[in-house]
């Protein structure tokens, strides 16, 4: 059972596709210029993940080895033409918004990476959890990218007003915004890593130096 | 006139890479040196204004038999068939491209850029001289902005940079800063 939830949390923070892995920038960057919007696009992303996770896990068997990433692409392919039509009829604003990116989570390295690297080698629970993982893992970047965007461009996180037109940075919103906070997000990322490993070594030289003394008595 | 508007605003206003974020990936990934850069850039053209052709001819048949939702799927297959095509093409027929070109040729499958610009042409309707031009400009851009940031990071290599700032955020901050840069091209055309 462990084992199971590990292949769920992985992706959320250990393999998050986007700050670890740096897999998907172009939806990542494009899409995130309001919570909301990235919230959107990480759900849509997980939809065809897992979708696309368990078909392909399931019929990895009668695949042959030479024609797989062809075979990859279409099953993808058909689960993202699903969820544009989904979302076409039912959110058409986030639709509109989202535009060409729908259509391109097809090209998404997530996708096929986790098609390639996994699902095509696991079970279909296993393929299941891991694509829900990762999909919740790119959402919840997204949404934390889109919520800084949205807060210092506009004053506000999923539309909720927070300090409104006091102090906003238009260019927060545009283009250069996104990669700035990416860049921003990533280097705090990694500083956390490099002190997590530090003081791991730390510990672990104090603990050998306790030994020493402790054989020197 | 039109055909140099929709190849100047592919290239520098809505640079695809800085201001539209598609074919991000690569951009990261090849833009260590300027000679592997370029390379990437002139497989790219090359595969784009092909594919952007061809998916052009496919569209006109889609919508004459109604099956427009099927866009995606047509594309993405022609693109990747495309590709490998083109891989055992160069193979046989011209060695030397295809030792310059090889190893970012099945790279370029996944690269968003090229089902982008197919699907951005039949969205906007263009004819199939403008998709070609958009797709040439998308093209140059690309190329532009690889070998300005390959020759960035070649420089940045001399630098010390903060441990926590290495490879991807510090490079994401060059791209910050040439997204703005290119942000000055806005409204140069109405």
């Amino acid at each position: 059972m462990a084992s199971k939830i590990s292949e769920f949390t992985k992706g959320i923070i250990k393999d998050n596709p986007t700050y670890v892995q740096v897999l998907g920038m172009c939806p990542t960057l494009a899409t995130t210029t309001s919570a909301k919007n990235g919230f959107g696009m990480g759900l849509a992303a997980t939809a065809v993940l897992v979708m696309s996770n368990v078909v392909i896990s399931s019929i990895r068997k009668t695949v042959p080895e030479k024609i797989r990433i062809p075979i990859f692409i279409t099953v993808i392919a058909t689960f993202v033409t699903i969820v544009d039509l989904l979302m076409h009829a039912f959110t058409y604003d986030l639709w509109k918004t989202l535009g060409l990116f729908i259509p391109l989570i097809v090209v998404n390295c997530i996708i096929m990476g986790r098609a390639e690297a996994y699902a095509s080698k696991h079970g279909v629970l296993d393929s299941l959890l891991d694509g829900l993982g990762m999909g919740v893992g790119f959402t919840l970047s997204l949404t934390l990218l889109g919520s800084i965007r949205e807060l210092l461009g506009n004053g506000s996180i999923f539309d909720i007003t927070i300090w409104g037109k006091a102090f906003n940075m238009f260019v927060m919103i545009l283009p250069p915004g996104a990669y700035l906070t990416l860049g921003l997000l990533a280097a705090l990322f990694a500083a956390i890593s490099i002190k997590k490993e530090e003081r791991a070594k730390k510990s672990a030289q104090q603990a050998g130096q306790a030994q020493k003394v402790g054989e020197a008595k | 006139m039109k055909l140099f508007l929709i190849l100047l605003s592919a290239m520098l206003i809505n640079n695809y890479v800085f201001v539209r974020f598609l074919g991000i990936c690569p951009f990261l990934g090849v833009s260590k040196r300027v000679s592997t850069a370029l390379g990437m850039g002139i497989a790219v053209i090359f595969v784009l204004v092909m594919s952007s052709a061809i998916s052009w001819a496919l569209d006109l048949v889609l919508i004459s038999m109604h099956l427009e939702f099927l866009r995606t799927i047509v594309f993405i297959l022609v693109i990747a068939t495309f590709v490998q095509f083109v891989e055992a093409f160069l193979k046989k027929n011209n060695p030397t491209l295809y030792e310059a070109l090889g190893i970012y040729l099945p790279l370029i499958t996944t690269n968003c850029i090229i089902l982008g610009i197919a699907i951005v042409n039949s969205l906007s309707k263009y004819n199939l001289l403008e998709a070609v031009f958009n797709a040439l400009g998308a093209g140059l851009g690309f190329l532009l902005a690889l070998i300005i940031f390959a020759t960035i990071r070649e420089r940045l290599e001399l630098y010390d940079i903060p441990k926590p700032f290495q490879n991807l955020p510090i490079s994401m901050i060059i791209a910050s800063l040439l997204s703005l840069a290119f942000m000055g091209f806005q409204g140069m055309i109405k």
